[in-house]
């Protein structure tokens, strides 16, 4: 179980390995040469305020709505909570063809900081709602009672317990922020991973390419870092005997109408925009571009790679999250921290490495669907790393010994029990890489086989074109297949809160 | 510790999950290839590969129309000039490539100095003037595009209208002119410029574009910017106005086209090249499809398709709409000295890329 959890793990270090091979390569001269010019630092400046203007804006709007629909009697709190998730279900390139065709000027920094606040703020809203559920009011009614007003109450109390949840949430934001091509190649703001892909199609993986992939990884490990030393050493857990009482919502009194507005607001700006320029360009195109290109090809390609995705993510998975629950130790906790770092690489870098190490060690499968699902497997292993973990946690070893001991040979006791236990929590998982794996778009197009289209590929060849009418039932599907797998994240968040 | 009773399921499970991988992988290849028998003669069954840098639909009508006539099944892999030329560098002898098609021709000279390219046959030799391909026959164009000037006519007035690209490094176009740098046939009109006006003035110009001019994905985008306003002016080629007239002309009504003429960098006409990899494994069929193309059938979908590229072979007359190609006066440029390395670099020492 150690060995396959170690070979995961080993190769999820594709990516960096390839990095810093690429750096040693290129020399010390030629390196800094690439890397210290006037493009480089452009690209910073650019990357920088993308992510110091974004992630407060996400964490604010994120924690605000989650306050409001958790909290307060803010009509309709139900049915928001579940709106203010979907927005994940719109992959962040199609709010920006959306935006971009209502207001064909947008561009640059300030326009990148719309399209990524709506697309991502329900990054920060789910574990942040979570979280709210699950809060003790207890502690917020001695504040009060000690004389804190509603204000102060809610900045010094509720807003420090969400620490954990904000913290990782705004990670998870400024880690898309940096892989992210599509949605700010549209709008024509340069990034690292824009930049990166416009030296990819200039130069395959030249050496300049392979630089810029060098800083962008060093931007991942500089926020994986701030954001474990943002985690802080406090302890949240609730202690003392009893249940924690049911949070009594805030009044909202003569604010209720200005909440739903601003709910109402960020929901329209979130999905009401995206869907309506598609259903937009869906009408302006007619009968005709629902025949006009491989749709039904695309799709059958998209579902298949999502499946396999899934499949290979979860199985692959398992073993890591076996031996971090089952034999915890120094190793292991390696072995699983090393997967979340090597998981953060952007999608670029994870693709380019994919290339040039099948392309020189691995010719049989270069260009076939296996690297493909390898790339999705390395991107979104976490995703199903940390509800399996959940699940086997749950499923203790004395089941599987107590079926041994009544008889069952070690495979059927294990079968039987312990991976039927942790069934459900494969299966969440494993939808949340079939989220992942629909709406990729950098790995894929730099790794499908020749002659292959999915969803994603093929709406960004049309919307390239500025064949908008084309592209829009691509994003249509896209959507339709990503809105049940949010439902179910947004299910699952609830309960691990508790409830 | 592990014990060998709790390895073996997990290796089971581990091993079925590589199964499944490659399996299901396997499963979502696209039914046309891979599978498919071929009719034609030297009996092989693979589908002819195809590196495509050309637009998709153009390429795939030329494939329609050949698998229509030879029985060969024909699976395209979609990049840009350089990206694939550079890829087929570095997959050597183990490419995967038959043929390989571009937009331009810098692309077509770097895989023919890497001595990737066999010679294209005499049919194609016969059909294509000697003007459309390079004296090594290494290989050959297939169609060809002229740079323009695209305008708001709003905001330009003809008298006011840049008499050379070079002009657009001047104060008086600040701000007021966009490009796709990162785009390949952007890119060769600099290995024009650079080689008609040297190195130092080409680095001058990029420096000056860098400053002044917008930077937008793809020649279709600065059309749209051009259309609306955004900017005033824009390098592209000339058939993305005519695509986009010929559909409903939402992306160009409010522009026209300005060929600069005269011999100028910015008169360039781009020769789209094609070429067959020595290391194919079924050169015949990938000459066969060469010599499709350059023939006339796929000189004809040129014509008549919504492409409105220009003919170089066989005596196909370009489509009614556009400027006769002798009327372009573009400058005389020995493809093969095209440098696209050199462009690359100047680019990126300029910041464009």
């Amino acid at each position: 179980m150690l060995l396959p959890a170690a070979l995961v793990t080993l190769a999820a270090l594709i990516p960096l390995g390839f990095v810093i091979t690429m750096t040693v390569a290129t020399g010390w001269e030629e390196a800094a040469y690439l890397i210290f010019r006037p493009r480089v630092g452009e690209l910073v400046i650019n990357t920088v305020s993308l992510i110091a203007l974004t992630v407060p804006l996400t964490v604010m709007i994120g924690v605000g709505t989650a306050w409001l629909v958790e909290r307060t009697n803010v009509p309709g709190a139900r049915g928001w909570a579940l709106l203010l998730a979907a927005p994940l279900a719109v992959p962040a390139y199609v709010n920006s063809y959306a935006w971009i065709s209502t207001i064909p000027t947008l561009a640059g920094v300030w326009s990148g900081v719309l399209i990524s606040v709506l697309s991502y703020f329900p990054l920060v809203y789910i574990p942040a709602a979570a979280t709210l559920r699950r809060l003790d009011p207890a502690m917020e009614q001695s504040a009060a009672s000690l004389g804190l007003g509603p204000w102060s109450v809610f900045f010094r109390v509720v807003v420090p317990q969400l620490r954990l949840a904000v913290v990782g949430g705004a990670l998870l934001v400024a880690l898309h922020l940096l892989a992210e091509y599509g949605a700010f190649s549209m709008i024509r703001f340069s990034t690292f991973t824009t930049a990166l892909m416009g030296q990819y199609q200039s130069t395959f993986n030249g050496a300049a390419a392979n630089m810029l992939a060098g800083v962008l990884v060093l931007f991942c490990l500089f926020l994986l870092l701030a954001e474990s030393s943002g985690r802080g050493t406090a302890h949240y857990a609730r202690l003392g005997s009893g249940v924690a009482a049911a949070p009594v919502p805030a009044p909202l009194g003569r604010w209720r109408l200005p909440a739903v507005c601003a709910l109402a607001a960020v929901i329209a700006l979130a999905l009401g925009v995206p869907l309506a320029n598609i259903a937009r360009w869906l009408i302006a195109g007619g009968a005709e571009i629902w025949t006009a290109g491989p749709l039904a090809g695309a799709l059958v390609q998209t579902l298949g790679y999502g499946l396999a995705g899934a499949t290979a993510t979860t199985a692959l998975a398992f073993p890591v999250a076996w031996t971090a629950v089952r034999y915890p130790g120094r190793l292991t906790r390696i072995l699983e921290g090393t997967n979340y770092v090597a998981s953060s690489m952007p999608g670029i870098v994870v693709a380019l490495a994919l290339v040039t190490v099948t392309i020189s060690f691995a010719q049989p499968i270069y260009q076939s669907a296996a690297v493909v699902v390898a790339a999705y497997v390395l991107l979104f292993l976490p995703r199903a790393l940390i509800p399996l973990r959940a699940g086997i946690a749950q499923a203790p070893p004395a089941l599987e010994e107590a079926a041994r001991v009544l008889g069952k040979a070690p495979l059927s006791a294990f079968l039987k029990v312990t991976l039927r236990l942790c069934a459900p929590a494969a299966a969440g998982g494993a939808a949340l890489v079939f989220l992942g794996v629909v709406n990729e778009l950098t790995a894929t197009l730099l790794l499908s086989p020749s002659g292959t289209w999915t969803l994603a590929t093929r709406f960004w060849a049309l919307s390239g074109e500025i064949d908008y009418a084309g592209a829009a039932p691509y994003a249509l599907l896209m959507i339709l297949l990503s809105l049940p797998m949010t439902y179910l994240l947004y299910t699952q968040s609830q309960k691990a809160a508790g409830r | 510790m592990l014990t060998c009773s709790k390895l073996t399921p997990m290796i089971a499970l581990a091993s079925a999950a590589v199964l499944t991988m490659t399996g299901c992988g396997a499963s979502t290849e696209p039914s046309g290839a891979g599978q498919s028998e071929s009719p034609a003669a030297g009996g092989s069954s693979e589908a002819l590969t195809v590196y495509n840098a050309q637009h998709d639909s153009l390429t795939q009508a030329w494939a329609d129309a050949f698998t229509a006539e030879t029985g060969i099944e024909v699976t395209l892999r979609q990049g840009s000039d350089y990206e694939l030329s550079n890829q087929i560098i570095a997959e050597g002898e183990a490419s995967p490539a038959d043929v390989f098609l571009t937009e331009n021709s810098p692309a077509m000279t770097q895989v023919a100095n890497a001595g990737l390219f066999a010679e294209v046959n005499t049919d194609i030799i016969e059909q294509v003037p000697a003007e459309y391909r390079p004296s090594t026959n290494m290989w050959t164009g297939i169609a060809a595009r002229s740079t323009v000037f695209v305008y708001n006519e709003d905001a330009i007035d003809e008298s006011e209208l840049p008499e050379s690209i070079m002009d657009l490094q001047n104060e008086q176009w600040n701000g007021r002119w966009g490009a796709s740098p990162t785009g390949a046939d952007f890119q060769a009109i600099v290995s024009a410029m650079l080689e008609l006006e040297g190195e130092e003035a080409t680095a001058q110009w990029l420096a000056a574009m860098k400053d002044n001019a917008e930077a937008y994905k793809g020649n279709t985008a600065v059309m749209k910017a051009v259309n609306a306003g955004q900017i005033d002016g824009g390098v592209i080629y000339h058939y993305y106005y005519y695509g986009d007239q010929a559909e409903t002309g939402e992306n160009s009504d409010n522009v026209s086209l300005h060929y600069f003429k005269d011999q100028d960098p910015g008169a360039f006409v781009s020769v789209s090249g094609g070429g067959v990899l020595a290391s194919s494994d079924q050169p015949d069929q990938a000459q066969q499809f060469l010599t499709f193309i350059t023939g006339k059938a796929g000189q004809q979908v040129l014509q008549d398709g919504d492409s409105f590229e220009y003919p170089v072979a066989s005596g196909v007359a370009p489509n009614e709409a556009l400027v006769p190609l002798e009327e372009l006066e573009a400058p005389e440029i020995d493809a093969a000295k095209l440098n696209s390395e050199k462009v690359t670099e100047l680019m990126i020492d300029a910041g464009l890329l």
